[in-house]
């Protein structure tokens, strides 16, 4: 029996009421139903059970979300949106499900069967995966894991190679255009991301996603703001999502890297997006809102706290979607080396030096900041994010080139001939 | 301060989300349209109409079709003849109206219905039974004395040959065919009571 799963509030009632204290397990309250010698059926169970909630919630969640984003996106053009099956169309995802199950599994001819097959697979997997560490409540998650940060950074990385597969393996030059694109973005903002959560394992002095809730007397938002913005910024990247979607981009390359998918293979790729999504607005709540930490009833309303932050940051994405045009790539590689990239590294050293100066980081004994020391730190930290926000917004804006006046002269000179 | 524009840009998209939408939720409801609206199912009135065609040569389509055949008695005096087929392909249609502008003796009047969607090209021509049995509620396009009463088309009434009236513009009435010919006398009485003058 591994040690973390008993945490679990499914596994552990699951286990308990089928195996109990027959297989060794010690911290049920009574015996299973199940008799002696039967206890590996127990596990096999309750971790089917948890596979089995924790991979349909994501599936369903993403339905909802493709729901509601369709949604709100209309009222924030405007419109009323999908209003036709269902009260206010909350069917509409389902028949979008079936429209796609019944389409015709197109594989182009020229096409790497292997690699154009595994491509919607390996997608949701990698979401699958991270979602494997969220804290849904207090101890409700699947895995406690001593690096569940890095995991989470590990895993999520995973649908890049996904999408330069799908690029690769279509024999299509849009799709190897997008995925391109998809690469060259989605490493790049890679590096911003990682360093901004490296502020918040410097005052966890953890990475388990569990001690990073439970630390969080004063919410990580305001301690690190700058840790906060460009985490969301680089998840957004990270997701494909409208400011950043230049590798699916539809006016330019017609659906990039899935240009060629359709069928189920489309509906497994769109579902890993959107649950995406949920995704990042979820470890966006666990890292920098207190997770299932509420303002009271933690304990019985854990999951009800973790669903409303969830719930406005997916809302908050919506409406970025809703609001910013698409960038060209130099504007996003400009935004993330020259923007991103220097503020991730100005706030790991702020936080360094005041974690280094409230002196709790001893090598094997790691103490937990006080609510005080939270709050000093908030105080320091948000005037230095205005200031760096300025200071390198300035530095990485966009030079204005007024173009020259093309009818001044009669004849065009040869170095203007040469410039055209 | 750098990202300000940013938050402009947030602030006016929900501006947006919080204000009810535009969208009018089609077969619910509907946008009212003007009686002057030139829509489908033309208004068309046999009992004025005298077979000239002239409708048919203006138009810029050539979409109308007419075949007449000689017999039949008129309301209206002169000669007359029965009207065989009168074909108006509102597939190829625009709508301009130049059929209507061009009628001498106000038979043809505009309709004022839009949804006449068929699944067949050749369903979507109008013949001549459909003409007679639709229900003629003029639009009141190029027709001054329908819109002078305050008709319209998508709240009243149908309306028959004589409550039409015939058409009051000063400087069109002496170039009227009808109008010149037959009911110079009628024209006096026609301001007090236009609907009765041809009747």
């Amino acid at each position: 029996m591994t040690p973390f799963l008993q945490e679990n509030v499914v596994f552990r009632e699951v286990y308990c009421f089928l195996g109990g204290n027959e297989g060794n397990a010690g911290w049920c309250r009574g015996d299973g139903i199940l008799p002696g010698g039967f206890e590996w059926a127990a596990y096999f169970v309750a971790g089917f059970a948890i596979m089995f909630i924790l991979v349909n919630a994501a599936l369903l969640g993403a339905a909802v979300f493709v729901w509601s984003e369709r949604r709100l996106l209309a009222r924030f053009q405007a419109r009323r949106g999908p209003n036709r099956w269902g009260p206010w169309g909350i069917l509409q995802p389902i028949a979008d499900l079936l429209k796609l199950i019944i389409k015709e599994d197109i594989v182009p001819h020229a096409a790497d069967r292997l690699a154009f097959t595994l491509v919607p697979v390996i997608m949701l997997m990698a979401l699958l995966l991270s979602l494997a560490v969220m804290p849904f409540a207090r101890n409700t998650y699947l895995v406690n894991l001593n690096v569940g940060i890095l995991y989470i950074v590990a895993v999520s990385s995973m649908s890049t190679i996904a999408i330069f597969m799908a690029g690769w393996s279509s024999a299509n030059k849009y799709a190897m255009f997008g995925a391109m694109r998809g690469v060259a973005m989605l490493i790049s903002y890679e590096i911003p991301l990682v360093l901004s959560l490296v502020g918040v394992v410097l005052i966890v002095g953890s990475m388990s996603l569990v001690s990073v809730v439970e630390a969080q007397t004063v919410p990580f938002l305001l301690v690190q703001p700058l840790g906060a913005l460009v985490f969301m910024l680089g998840i957004s990247a990270e997701l494909n999502r409208t400011p950043f979607d230049i590798l699916e981009a539809e006016s330019e390359i017609i659906a990039g890297y899935h240009t060629e998918y359709s069928g189920i293979k489309f509906a497994l790729i769109q579902a890993a997006e959107m649950a995406g999504v949920l995704a990042a607005s979820g470890f966006l709540a666990t890292i920098f809102l207190g997770g299932w930490s509420g303002p009271f009833w933690s304990g019985q309303l854990g999951a009800f706290w973790f669903l409303v932050k969830l719930a406005g940051f997916v809302l908050l994405f919506i409406w970025i979607r809703a609001t910013f045009p698409r960038l060209r790539i130099d504007q996003i590689m400009a935004f993330a080396w020259k923007f991103l990239l220097p503020l991730a590294l100005i706030n790991f050293l702020v936080t360094a030096v005041q974690v280094y100066f409230f002196g709790f980081y001893q090598a094997d004994v790691p103490g937990e900041l006080t609510r005080n020391e939270l709050w000093i730190m908030a105080a320091i930290n948000i005037p230095v994010a205005l200031v760096a926000i300025g200071i390198f917004g300035r530095f990485s804006r966009e030079k204005v080139r007024v173009p020259e006046p093309v009818f001044q002269k009669a004849a065009p000179s040869p170095q203007a001939m040469e410039v055209d | 301060m750098y990202g300000f524009g940013l938050a402009k840009g947030l602030l006016v998209t929900l501006k947006n989300f919080i204000r009810p939408p535009f969208t009018i939720q089609y077969p619910e409801e509907r946008i009212p349209q003007h009686p002057r609206f030139r829509g489908e199912e033309f208004a068309w009135y046999e009992e004025r109409c005298t077979g000239c065609a002239s409708c048919a040569k203006y138009c810029p389509l050539g979409i109308i079709k007419i075949v007449t055949s000689e017999g039949g008695r008129s309301p209206q005096e002169g000669g007359h003849y029965d009207i065989d087929v009168f074909d108006i392909d509102i597939g190829r249609c625009m709508f301009c109206g130049l059929c209507v502008e061009a009628c001498p003796y106000d038979a043809l009047f505009m309709g004022s219905g839009f949804e006449r969607g068929q699944y067949e090209r050749q369903s979507l021509v109008i013949t001549v039974d459909e003409l007679r049995e639709a229900v003629k509620k003029p639009s009141t396009w190029f027709r001054p004395q329908l819109e002078g009463s305050g008709y319209d088309p998508h709240k009243d009434k149908a309306l028959d040959w004589r409550e039409v009236g015939r058409e009051d513009w000063a400087w069109r009435q002496k170039e009227k065919a009808g109008a010149r010919i037959q009911f110079r006398p009628a024209r006096v009485s026609a301001e007090a009571d236009d609907g009765q003058a041809e009747g």
